[in-house]
């Protein structure tokens, strides 16, 4: 059977089995497996509310899973959740810092709680000052800092114990592109390091800085696999960028035109999967004038996971607001 | 259970308490308010209470009586009036809460026989004056009837101690001039420790979860025993610090007498804490609101407290059915250590049942306390 400890083998440092998490009559994740090796990032991609929280938090012990089971670098995360605990870190999708406290005095709080004494306290602290570009800022109230600050102070504090594993859930929600980049760049260095890093998100350019996902779509894994096998194998043909009017019409007509597969509607423009791109180029356009439907633009794209997610869920989106 | 992270917790907690104006009042203006309120405002004596005399009989005997009341500090006399009307209508309009009136007869009865019957007419609103009120008009008149007395033994010749059947002696009912006030600031130190411990504890869990720190706290190795005792130990030297804050109040500004010690003080002070501060932390874990739990959490300790503990109302004047119930009120028996240290300078073997009941209420709240928290977002 495939229950052999998690660190030994393939290597495995997260192994979740047939995890599932029920509130009430509510099924939050239902039946969740993966692997995740030392030193991965994996990412969890799928809209608010599919899941992706409830299982982070069953992985560090904050939640009973209600079947199935989850080690966490050899550990069970029902039976053995302190041991657990002492080595992860965790970033809350809400900022869960002391907003009254110092930027030092929550370094020290955390560190205390980690049990990390004496000269490596102080080299720690050091280290995550430096890391999240607050060094000078010891004393400024956390309340005082910007978001990006906030959240690389956070991560500061995950990782004042050299966890082996980290799980960020959300971890750039609401920061601006430029923290964004540079949190992930600490992200990767950490994982170079030998840390596995497990990671939920809803954005789609985050996703692809993952070595491997698992799109989530209302408590299911979807799909899983390397950014660029998921886009790969999830449309069954290829992809038209169209820009017509009017838009709402256009998807109609669309959708029952000869050779297209699956239209669906980006921001203000229509996503197509066709069987054969070039054919579909040349047809299409006198295929839409002839319904009345103006054809501005009409181009093969590669597909991002958005089209991935759009093409394996019949139609979920990750964000609310239309992608660009 | 990790020391260092008690420390870390207990640590976090002092400086939350020092960036928190209304924590940091609770801390050092409660008490001082309290103490000073009741020290001045709660005294259950009364004295000079406004009064209005109606003389029917105008006789040198009744001028008599009429002078001892205006030369007793408990009354003063405002008015002097000729018609009964008027007298009920000055109490009736408040201006007076005491309305005396001496028979026309009075003279005569007192010299017939020495029995004396003098009306009082008295404003009911406030029990415990009016109550004060008539007892402190009765020591005046006794006192009067009993000179009469004397006076007419010794004039006829008869031997004193026969002659007196019936001098009481009112001293008992004429408190000291600052009794109640040594009765009540010493049961004082017993609402500070409720109202601080209660309602700060209180706030302890549901702030973590009302700001959102709780996931990212309990997602660290710290145990569910380590986050309690982080967070009350604080607050235990506050209540420690605060109660000695009281004291030297008390005792510096209010003189009342403290003749035990201080090292007595301390035990039952940290035992009623241990109860005060868990309840207060069990309340904070159920509600998971600081606005909820605050209110919770002083229902449950300050309404017992100010009413059953014997801190302003002695417990053996209560009727024998709440009498039994305060036996289950663990203020009483810290209010009652208080009195008898303070006033008594009663030592922990005096106060073995006060301290043995504490003892007894400290383990199984904490007990249930440390069991109340559970490391989970469920």
């Amino acid at each position: 059977m495939a229950t052999e400890p998690a660190t030994s083998g393939n290597g495995a440092s997260i192994v979740v089995e047939e995890l599932v998490k029920r509130f009430g009559d509510f099924i939050a994740v239902n039946a969740v497996s993966f692997q995740i090796r030392r030193g991965e990032i994996f990412g969890l991609l799928g809209p608010n509310g599919s899941g992706k929280s409830t299982t982070i938090r069953m992985l560090c012990g904050l939640l009973t899973p209600t079947a199935g089971r989850a080690r966490v670098v050899g550990l069970d995360v029902a039976t053995q959740a302190e041991a657990v605990r002492q080595r992860i870190g965790y970033m809350s999708q809400k900022f869960s810092l002391y907003n009254d406290l110092r930027v030092v005095e929550n370094l020290n709080f955390f560190a205390g709680l980690y049990g990390v004494k004496g000269s490596l306290l102080s080299e720690r602290t050091e280290w995550a000052l430096r890391m999240a570009g607050l060094a000078g800022s010891e004393q400024t109230l956390t309340r005082e800092l910007a978001g990006g600050w906030k959240q690389r102070l956070a991560l500061g504090c995950a990782v004042l114990h050299r966890p082996q594993v980290l799980f960020l859930d959300e971890p750039t929600a609401g920061v601006d592109p430029l923290s964004r980049r540079q949190f992930w760049q600490l992200i990767h260095e950490m994982a170079a390091d030998g840390v596995t890093i497990l990671v939920t998100t809803h954005y789609m350019d985050e996703a692809e800085y993952c070595n491997r996902l698992a799109l989530v779509d209302a408590g299911r894994i979807v799909a899983a696999g390397t950014p660029t096998a998921i886009k790969r194998t999830a449309i069954a043909g290829d992809l038209l960028l169209v820009e017509c009017a009017p838009l709402g019409h256009g998807l109609d007509v669309i959708k029952s035109a000869p050779g297209v597969l699956d239209a669906a509607v980006f921001g203000a423009v229509l996503h197509v999967v066709v069987s054969a791109a070039e054919r579909a180029r040349t047809e299409l356009p006198a295929y839409l004038n002839a319904q009345g439907i103006r054809v501005d633009r009409i181009d093969a794209i590669a597909p991002s996971l958005e089209d991935a997610f759009v093409a394996l869920t019949g139609g979920s989106r990750l964000i609310d607001e239309p992608a660009q | 259970m990790n020391l260092r992270r008690v420390a870390a917790m207990g640590r976090k907690e002092l400086i939350q308490i020092r960036r928190d104006p209304r924590s940091l009042a609770i801390v050092v203006l409660l008490p001082l308010i309290q103490i000073v309120l009741l020290g001045y405002g709660a005294r259950l004596d009364a004295d000079h209470i406004p009064t209005c005399v109606y003389d029917q009989e105008s006789s040198q005997d009744s001028q008599a009586l009429l002078k001892r009341f205006q030369a007793s500090r408990y009354f003063d006399v405002r008015k002097v009036v000729h018609d009964y009307r008027i007298l009920v209508a000055a109490v009736d309009a408040g201006r007076c809460k005491l309305g005396l009136v001496i028979p026309w007869d009075f003279s005569r009865r007192v010299a017939d026989a020495g029995h004396t019957a003098v009306q009082a007419v008295v404003d009911g609103t406030d029990n415990n004056s009016a109550q004060l009120a008539v007892g402190y008009a009765q020591a005046v008149v006794g006192a009067y009837a009993s000179d009469v007395q004397l006076e007419w033994f010794a004039v006829h010749r008869l031997p004193r101690q026969a002659a007196a059947p019936l001098v009481v002696d009112y001293r008992t009912w004429f408190n000291e001039e600052l009794e109640s006030k040594n009765f009540i600031i010493p049961g004082t130190v017993a609402l500070v420790m409720v109202l601080m411990g209660a309602l700060l504890s209180s706030l302890t869990i549901a702030r973590e979860w009302e700001r959102g720190t709780m996931e990212g706290l309990i997602a660290t190795p710290v145990t569910a025993a380590e986050i309690m005792i982080g967070k009350l130990l604080p607050y235990m030297l506050i209540g420690v610090f605060d109660a000695l804050l009281c004291t030297m109040l008390a005792v510096g500004w209010f003189a009342v007498p403290f003749r035990g010690a201080i090292g007595t003080l301390l035990v039952v002070t940290i035992m009623f804490l241990t109860v005060i501060l868990g309840i207060g932390y069990m309340i904070s874990v159920a509600t998971k609101s600081q606005v909820g739990a605050s209110q919770y959490a002083l229902l449950v300790t300050l309404m017992p407290t100010t009413m059953l503990s014997g801190f302003a109302f002695p417990v053996d004047q209560m009727p024998v059915p709440i009498q039994a119930v305060t036996y289950l009120v663990y203020s009483r028996y810290y209010v009652s250590a208080l009195k008898k240290i303070y006033l008594a300078g009663s030592g922990v073997l005096d106060l073995w049942p006060q301290i043995l009941a504490l003892a007894i209420y400290a383990s199984v709240i904490g007990l249930f306390a440390t069991r109340a928290f559970r490391k989970s977002l469920q």
